[in-house]
């Protein structure tokens, strides 16, 4: 039987999503919304002009960095559901530096923001080496320890900032100083006029780079080899001598590092104080369908990202307001369904033709 | 001695929400299907118990829609698990999410939505008067928890007694050969994921009608889907086992959340009371030991060669060899 064409898994792919906008509609008028309405208003509320399309790309930067973290785990067939609580602890590691203070606050951006990434990277990492090391010495099933972790994760923030950072009682940590934000457009309104009020910061560039050099790492690395090999054939990859128990850490480790450096990014250029509320917005599950919709391509992972920040960015206006949540299910639903027909094709034949 | 008393009572009724998820879910991994969508099924059972009892003003009731609504969730994750054979693990986390999605959207306003008839509760006379251990199972309990006592020897005794449970067991060890012995594979599997999905919803239902009443979106069930998920393998695919862990966690819920009222403690100056913030660290117990619980799971299954169905997790394809 011939290969399928390279457009037939997009065109899969694009079809499970439509098939998911109607459901999704079906549901929202049930729910006594207007469908054609809410979906007009996703559309125009992210791409209708330049700054809403500025927002748009800051909502995908976070989707971004957990949706990698989640491709080269998959790409393992390690499950790691855990980028949400990665994500935090990387948002955390970065706000100690600021918070603690490690650093003092008249840093130049030239040390903070680098010192900075490395923290996030520290504890994304760290927080993804528990899981890894349970699962490659114990046989722990990481799906359930990866999401304990999540919870774990958001009650360490919590005490922080409450108990610790805490400004004025409230359940937020004072803002960072202006050295430890990410550039952001705006910042550079005054010579390039068009780029006042645009928030899209350094984090979309970091993301865009992490992209690269994962792709880079996973199909042109042996390093690379080796996990897809793991992931498509455990056995034969434990015959041809790979290590697994140490690339399952590894894997786990490089997974939450890639989390911990968007917490990282979400917390220098977005929020600018530690605070759980906007961190834990869901950015590590909706990575996991990001993920698998760009087929755990990272370069593809990008312009995913950027469809689902807009579905997010939109959604927060949407009545009722738990429709984007509802609508990233009915897709991942119908997206794993479609994978039957990457199996079975469908092929049209004529009569009188060899079947 | 009162206290104490008091916690574990709580912690029974409190214990009965997971014991529900977990033996549905025991249910269906011992036919081989793995199915991790408990805490959206929970949520929706949780969100249409509560409604249908706050529009009806009969709480039975709700517990039934929930039951069902949990119950035919769970098809979608059969349907694409054994009909199209697609990947358990991502399967089940589309049906979390979708669980939780659609429950926010048909549940949004009803936190506010005003008071609801719970499911009443009753004292076992005799049984009640036991010191000790009478208060705390048989004293004041819901109806729902005293159906739970009922329920593991019944489920224990289907699964490794009965021929049906026989049937259950073969489809989840070697599909094959009991696809041979003119066992319908296919019809059992759909079956058990549909009862793992009913107990699911009853689990939801027993929370939002009479554990902690309410509807309060994703906080509702607060992971508890997935603390069921775990006790199953910690429960090594036994009833008793996760009656144990189930009563276990629910005692270790109430004990965070009660531990903080008073300001003594033993005779000493409460330290949870005076240092409020030291409850974040309270909270992360009952997560921290479900992977405690894990470990200790995962390696008494090597050492005793014990463990998960032997088909779990692989759709079963007519006519191929193997599993």
């Amino acid at each position: 039987m011939k290969e399928p064409p390279r457009w037939y898994p997009a065109a899969v792919s694009l079809g499970a999503i439509m098939v998911a906008l109607v459901l999704g509609g079906i549901l929202i008028a049930f729910a006594g919304g207007d469908p054609f309405r809410s979906y007009a208003h996703i559309a125009k509320a992210s791409f209708g002009n330049l700054g809403v399309l500025s927002d748009t790309i800051v909502k995908a930067t976070p989707i971004l960095l957990t949706s990698l973290a989640c491709s080269i785990a998959f790409r393992m067939k390690l499950w790691n559901i855990g980028a949400e609580g990665q994500f935090i602890m990387g948002a955390f590691g970065a706000g100690a530096i600021v918070l603690t203070p490690i650093l003092p606050a008249d840093t130049s951006p030239w040390i903070f923001i680098p010192v900075m990434m490395l923290a996030g990277i520290l504890m994304g990492a760290i927080w993804g080496f528990f899981p890894g090391f349970l699962k490659a010495r114990f046989n722990v099933n990481e799906i359930i320890s990866t999401l304990m972790m999540n919870y774990i994760a958001i009650s360490w923030v919590n005490f922080f900032i409450f108990a610790v950072w805490t400004e004025g009682g409230f359940q937020m940590s004072p803002k960072f100083p202006e050295n430890a934000w990410l550039p952001r457009l705006l910042d550079y309104a005054k010579t390039i006029p068009i780029f006042s009020g645009l928030t899209t910061h350094l984090g979309l560039l970091i993301g865009i780079v992490a992209a690269i050099v994962l792709w880079i790492v996973i199909y042109r690395s042996r390093w690379g080899y080796e996990i897809r090999l793991i992931g498509d054939n455990p056995r034969a990859a434990q015959y041809a001598g790979i290590n697994i128990t140490r690339n399952t850490v590894l894997v786990m480790m490089l997974s939450g590092a890639l989390a911990g450096l968007g917490g990282m990014s979400e917390i220098t250029g977005m929020v600018h104080r530690l605070q759980t509320t906007p961190l834990a917005a869901g950015y590590g599950f909706t990575g996991i369908i990001v993920a698998w919709l760009a087929k755990l391509n990272p370069l593809v992972a990008i312009l995913v990202s950027i469809l689902f920040g807009a579905l997010l960015l939109a959604g927060r206006e949407i009545q009722p307001s738990g429709v984007p949540k509802m609508i990233q299910g009915i897709i991942l639903v119908c997206l794993i369904a479609s994978d039957f027909l990457m199996r079975y094709r469908v092929r049209i034949v004529r009569a009188g033709e060899e079947a | 001695m009162q206290a104490i008393i008091n916690i574990l009572q709580a912690g029974v009724a409190s214990g009965t929400v997971l014991l529900f998820a977990t033996v549905g879910e025991l249910f269906a991994e011992r036919s081989g299907v793995l199915n991790l969508g408990v805490e959206g099924m929970m949520l929706i059972g949780a969100m249409s118990g509560y409604s249908v009892a706050l529009a009806t003003g009969n709480p039975w009731l709700g517990v039934l829609v929930a039951m069902l609504a949990a119950g035919l969730l769970s098809q979608i994750h059969a349907f694409i698990a054994i009909t199209l054979q697609a990947d358990q693990v991502v399967s089940g986390l589309a049906l979390t999410f979708l669980g939780a999605g659609i429950s926010l959207v048909l549940g949004e306003g009803l936190s506010k939505a005003g008071t609801v008839s719970l499911l009443p509760s009753a004292s076992i006379p005799l049984l009640s008067q036991i010191p000790f251990l009478g208060p705390i199972f048989f004293k004041e309990q819901s109806y729902l928890v005293y159906i739970g006592y009922l329920f593991v020897p019944m489920a224990w005794y289907y699964i490794n007694r009965t021929r049906p449970g026989m049937h259950l067991r073969a489809v989840g060890e070697y599909p094959a050969a009991a696809d041979a012995l003119g066992i319908n594979v296919y019809r059992l599997r759909y079956l058990y994921v549909f009862i793992g999905g009913v107990l699911a919803g009853l689990a939801g239902a027993t929370i939002s009608l009479a554990v902690s009443p309410g509807w309060f979106s994703e906080m509702t069930t607060g992971g508890q889907g997935w603390i069921a998920v775990g006790l199953v393998i910690f429960a090594q695919w036994d009833p008793f086992r996760a009656a144990v862990g189930s009563y276990a966690f629910g005692a270790l819920r109430r004990l965070i959340l009660d531990i903080q009222g008073p300001t003594m403690l033993l005779g000493m100056r409460n330290p949870f009371y005076y240092n409020p913030y030291w409850g974040f660290f309270l909270q992360m117990l009952p997560y921290a030991f479900t992977i405690i619980v894990l470990v200790i799971g995962s390696r008494e299954a090597v050492r005793k060669r014990l463990g998960a169905p032997a088909a779990l997790g692989n759709p079963y394809i007519r006519g191929e060899r193997g599993l």
